[in-house]
């Protein structure tokens, strides 16, 4: 019988279907594996916003390379019992997010999100943070849109929440 | 109609309302990034009213897509003012501003909410709910303090939202059992904490709060009375479902 550890292992390979170089367990997304007696597993993952048009495929992802694995019993739940904030991306994901050409959220480490920390956001590119924050929402809901004072350049953000 | 049903329903409906009328600036915002920023909020609202058709459904009600597809509007509890049409941008914006403000507030309180499952959905989205804010705050200053033709319009377009805007607040006969049982601090404390929360915004612009004292809220919503604008949008909304039910898209 695998291990929780090898099964998120496994589900390294589950993508964030619109950010491909994040993995849902580091984006956070995957809050909970258990391995139970009779050799299934059960996924627990909550939305990074609640309107997410994603989990549905997501919740697909998992189940399905879970199975290529030969788990026999795969059963996944979205919960809002440990809501996401973007704190919950691992350091591996906020390197992925730079890789994708997105801005990071900045560490929020339980404070409370406030009008400041929104408009806070540092150039993926030229690691400014002379950047002026254009609209709170972007192409997807879990994304800003901010403009880079020195590269003259807009940029998105994955959100702070 | 038992307290946590009576409270959800108001809840669910000013959302998926509000969120449908948000949708209708798909396409028509006077610059693109308006048409992205109220067609986001309209997705987070809808968004939002599924979480709260959910926590009715587990409390015995029917499914989401049935209640929200298939009611008329006198079975409808959202504020009036969430169903008006999209009007100019003035009055979206004004609407938006005014509605959010009081959104954010109640959704903070009722992450406290004696009613766990409630408080649990609360918690997620009072955090999203700061973007719609921040959102409304921006505009409204940068045009609350721009040309006079801008001013003037803002200015006329509040005057015209507020009696609607009070109407948020319209009580229904279980109010006495939601506070008393803590499932939420009740109407009355939310606009109090609103007005509060409008006027510190509006002190940073041209524009002029009326004494709301002298003003007279427009109700009735919260009862089953709407405008006559509700029923289109629902029939509009519904149109696939009642067509088809099992339809997937």
């Amino acid at each position: 019988m695998p291990t929780e550890a090898q099964i998120l292992d496994w589900l390294q390979a589950v993508t964030d279907p619109e950010i491909p170089t994040i993995s849902l367990v580091d984006l956070g997304v995957i809050r909970e594996v258990r391995v139970k007696d009779d050799g299934g597993v059960h996924v627990r993952l909550t939305p990074t916003f609640a309107g997410c048009p994603a989990m549905d495929y997501m919740r697909r992802d998992v189940e399905t390379t879970l199975k290529a694995h030969g788990i026999p019993r795969v059963t996944t739940e979205i919960s809002l019992r440990d809501p996401w904030t973007s704190d919950m991306v691992t350091d591996r994901g906020r390197e992925g997010l730079r890789r994708h050409g997105l801005a990071t959220p900045p560490k929020l480490n339980g404070g409370l999100l406030d009008l400041d920390i929104l408009e806070y956001a540092e150039c993926p590119r030229c690691h400014t943070t002379n950047t002026e924050l254009r609209t709170p929402f972007g192409a997807t809901l879990c994304r800003a849109v901010h403009y880079c004072n020195n590269c003259r350049q807009i940029f998105e953000q994955f959100k702070p929440i | 109609m038992d307290p946590k049903l009576d409270l959800l329903y108001r809840l669910a409906d000013d959302q998926l309302i509000l969120g449908h009328r948000n949708s209708e600036w798909n396409g028509l915002g006077p610059i693109l990034e308006e048409d992205i920023a109220f067609s986001s909020m309209a997705q987070d609202k809808l968004g939002h009213s599924l979480q709260l058709y959910t926590l009715l459904h587990e409390l015995g009600e029917a499914e989401p897509d049935t209640v929200a597809f298939t009611r008329n509007a006198p079975q409808f509890h959202c504020c009036q003012l969430t169903e008006l049409p999209i009007g100019e941008y003035d009055f979206s914006l004004l609407r938006h501003f005014l509605f959010d403000h009081a959104e954010l507030l109640r959704f903070e309180a009722l992450a406290d909410s004696s009613y766990e499952p409630l408080a649990l959905v609360a918690r997620k989205i009072k955090g999203e709910l700061k973007y719609h804010v921040l959102h409304a705050n921006t505009w409204v200053k940068r045009l609350g303090n721009a040309t006079e033709e801008a001013i003037t319009r803002m200015q006329a377009a509040l005057e015209f939202t507020l009696p609607y805007a009070l109407g948020i607040f319209e009580t229904t006969a279980a109010e006495p059992e939601i506070i008393s049982s803590g499932l939420f601090v009740g109407e009355a404390e939310l606009q109090r904490r609103w007005e509060e929360s409008i006027t510190k915004v509006l002190a940073q612009t041209a524009l002029t709060l009326p004494d709301l004292r002298l003003l007279t809220p427009v109700t009735g919503g919260r009862h089953g009375q709407h405008t006559a604008h509700l029923q289109p949008l629902l029939d509009e909304m519904a149109e696939v479902f009642r067509l088809d039910p099992t339809a997937d898209w």
